[in-house]
């Protein structure tokens, strides 16, 4: 008996000892983790905050605490409301295109065997290269006068456009270009959640009586691929609301703002024209709007999605 | 209902032939077997019955009409995939459905937005809601309609895959080996459950396993298949008995039949380790034959062996295996390089026989079976007795 209770009371002391541990020995292994995150986001992010509350210039010596006075010019600002419209057009024409055009190429190509490998590489191609480069080629091909796109829309007795130079389609020009830089990266995501589906369901699927494509691909494609779809399509939207790059070399916001964009603006107040406090204000609006898109996005879809 | 006819069926993937001109006629209602090693085709074969999988050469007919052409929904069979295939996200009941949601509606009334402006779309779906109900009744999966595949036991998405083949009321239903993801007891269960749904039904059942246990008790008529052959079509009693080849020999029964060298002697008599035998088969003095005898057919000899058609040889236990209600005995074969034998043997005849004890073992002739050195059975010519037992048994 007392044996009994004695060890009884040994055996707690040495749980509560090992219990203490354990949570130290957490602590040790989650400290570098957590460092580096405090470090890299956190940190800055705070900085960021705490700017947006400022009128700081880069370079300047002093600065007045402004409270909430950067956003609110931001939000009455006429320009930055016009590059907001245009970054939500950019995502509305991107978004659809690159994930449904991904998704279509993806299901053609998969069917492939020996040219497989082949329509990977050319449809990847663009992904690797520097969009800066290709940005020249794209300016060559779109040209009004020297270009083979305008060339063949003459012959086929459509007068020339000037894609980049008019208002009107400058915009949708940058989307599908967005578009065709950013399908071959999507492509390679469906074309892996395609393997990841197995062969016999399909096989059941055809003596169960789906013969058509467009049954096969309702019936198992479509729903089996919904964690890779709800993944691109977030991706994809993340990208397509940082467009910068095609704007900044070959439109610069043009013409007359019509593909004046957040994050271009971001650029040309933080790093043209040094409002910094301004900049961080705006481009705390800029993570807002994706942080809110992908998490509807998120919550809305998750529940339709079988994994 | 309906017969199914393969003639000559070929089939290689490339350079590799799989399937050398298959032959096989089903009759209406029947419940065959394809059994055979892995790899010799046995899946290849029933995916072409399918449609899954398309002949080199050769046809297949279904209900007296080539199928050839037909897609697999067309030709009115039903599969069971060894995966199940149970399609992941759908609950129990879309699953089942499926089959009847295909056939019963047209392409537009099956298309999201589309489809609700279907009038019978909703009469269509309460007769299908009404059939799959039943066959769910009749599977005990009632209660688990509204479930994922996800969320049952493998017996239950057994009878998920069983559920969807019965409810199209297929006239040919296929299984390539349904129940090898099966815990031993669920499967003894399950091959009852099978047996007795194909009384129900009366449908042809075409069944793929290379469990000989399983193709024993659940067939009317076993093929048995070997690299993309059949060696030999039969009940199962024929495959056991009457074994047309060294190779059906030992893939049907279990323990394994037990092969002892023999040789023929002047005038085609065997002999068994240099002990004469009343067989003789026709073949040329010297030829090296194999003598099969099953487990069961081998008894422990007390006193005087050999006489009266009775041959005998000694051998040494090396491990008893205990079964509860039987005994499997290990030998050696003492001083000669055979393999070892099994015998079986009561517990009482069991606990006569000690470890590393010297004993006799003998048979009775008529109950060996005979195999030429290329593996082709042999029927001996006997004294008396000899030629009385292997009365070919018909289906
Ligand atoms: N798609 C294919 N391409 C090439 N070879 C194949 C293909 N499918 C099957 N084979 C080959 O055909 C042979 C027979 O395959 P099959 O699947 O019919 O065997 P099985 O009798 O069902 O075997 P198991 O009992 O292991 O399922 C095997 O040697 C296999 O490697
Ligand atoms: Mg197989």
């Amino acid at each position: 008996m007392t044996l009994a209770l004695a060890s009884t009371a040994g055996f707690t002391s040495t749980t509560r000892r090992r219990l203490w541990i354990e949570r130290v020995t957490g602590l040790g292994f989650a400290l570098p983790a957590f460092a580096l995150l405090l470090l890299t986001i956190l940190l800055p992010l705070a900085v960021l905050l705490w700017l947006s509350l400022t009128n700081y210039e880069f370079g300047g010596v002093d600065m007045d605490w402004v409270g909430l006075a950067n956003f609110q010019k931001a939000l009455a600002d006429p320009i930055i409301r016009r590059s907001l419209v245009n970054t939500l057009l950019y995502v509305a024409i991107v978004v659809p295109g690159g994930v449904l055009g991904a998704l279509l190429i993806a299901v053609l190509v998969h069917r492939r065997k020996r040219t497989r490998s082949f329509y990977e590489v050319v449809y990847f191609l663009p992904v690797t290269s520097t969009l800066i480069a290709m940005a020249t080629v794209w300016q060559f091909l779109l040209h009004p006068s020297l270009g083979p796109v305008n060339g063949l829309l003459k012959w086929l007795g459509i007068g020339p456009i000037a894609f980049l130079s008019e208002p009107s389609t400058a915009l949708a020009t940058l989307a599908v270009i967005g578009i065709w830089q950013l399908i071959g990266f999507n492509m390679i995501l469906f074309l892996a959640g395609l393997t990841a589906i197995p062969r016999d369901l399909y096989e059941a699927a055809d003596i169960d009586g789906c013969s058509s494509g467009i049954d096969r691909f309702l019936t198992i494609t479509w729903p089996l691929l919904g964690p890779t779809t709800m993944f691109v399509l977030v991706t994809t939207m993340i990208t397509a609301f940082k467009i910068f790059d095609t704007v900044a070399v070959m439109t610069r916001g043009g013409p007359v703002g019509s593909t004046e964009v957040l994050l271009y603006n971001i650029y040309l107040e933080g790093f043209q024209y040094f409002h910094t406090g301004y900049a961080a204000a705006l481009t705390f609006i800029f993570l807002a709007f994706i942080l809110v898109f992908s998490a509807v996005q998120t919550f809305a879809l998750d529940k339709k999605v079988h994994y | 209902m309906a017969k199914v006819a393969l003639s000559s069926i070929a089939k290689s993937f490339g350079p590799t032939k799989v399937l050398g001109g298959v032959d096989l006629d089903i009759a209406d209602g029947e419940f065959l077997t394809l059994v055979g090693p892995s790899g010799c085709g046995k899946s290849t074969l029933i995916r072409i019955i399918a449609g899954l999988e398309h002949q080199n050469a050769g046809s297949v007919a279904i209900g007296g009409s080539s199928v050839d052409h037909l897609r697999p929904h067309e030709r009115r069979v039903a599969m069971v995939f060894q995966s199940y295939a149970l399609y992941p996200h759908m609950s129990v009941g879309a699953n089942i459905a499926l089959p009847l949601t295909m056939s019963r509606l047209k392409l537009w009334q099956r298309l999201p937005l589309l489809r609700q402006l279907s009038a019978q779309r909703r009469s269509v779906m309460r007769g299908i809601e009404a059939d799959v109900e039943a066959v769910a009744a009749q599977l005990q999966l009632d209660h688990l309609l509204a479930r994922k595949p996800a969320q049952l036991s493998g017996g239950q998405r057994q009878r998920v895959a069983l559920g969807r083949a019965m409810v199209r009321n297929p006239d040919v239903f296929l299984m390539d080996e349904p129940l090898s993801n099966l815990d031993a007891k669920l499967r003894v269960h399950m091959r009852t459950e099978l047996a007795e749904l194909h009384k129900r039904l009366g449908a042809t059942f075409i069944y793929v396993t290379h469990d000989q246990v399983e193709a024993m008790t659940m067939s009317d008529r076993v093929a048995m298949m070997d690299s993309g052959a059949v060696l030999q079509l039969g009940t199962p009693s024929q495959l056991y008995e009457k074994p047309a080849s060294l190779k059906v020999a030992q893939f049907i029964g279990s323990p394994t039949i037990n092969l002892l060298p023999a040789a023929t002697a002047a005038g085609g008599r065997l002999e068994l380790f240099g002990r004469p035998l009343a067989l003789a088969v026709p073949l040329a003095q010297g030829e090296a034959v194999a003598l099969g005898i099953r487990s069961e057919a081998l008894s422990l000899v007390q006193g005087e062996p050999g006489g009266n058609g009775r041959a005998w040889f000694s051998a040494r236990l090396r491990r008893k295996e205990n079964l509860g209600s039987e005994y499997i005995l290990h030998f050696d074969l003492a001083g000669r390089d055979a393999a070892g034998v099994t015998m079986r043997a009561t517990p009482a005849a069991a606990a006569g026989v000690n470890e590393a004890a010297e004993v006799t073992l003998g048979f009775d002739e008529t109950a060996a079976h005979i195999f030429a050195a290329d593996g082709e059975r042999i029927e001996p010519r006997g004294q008396g007795a000899a030629t009385g037992s292997v009365v070919p048994l018909r289906a």
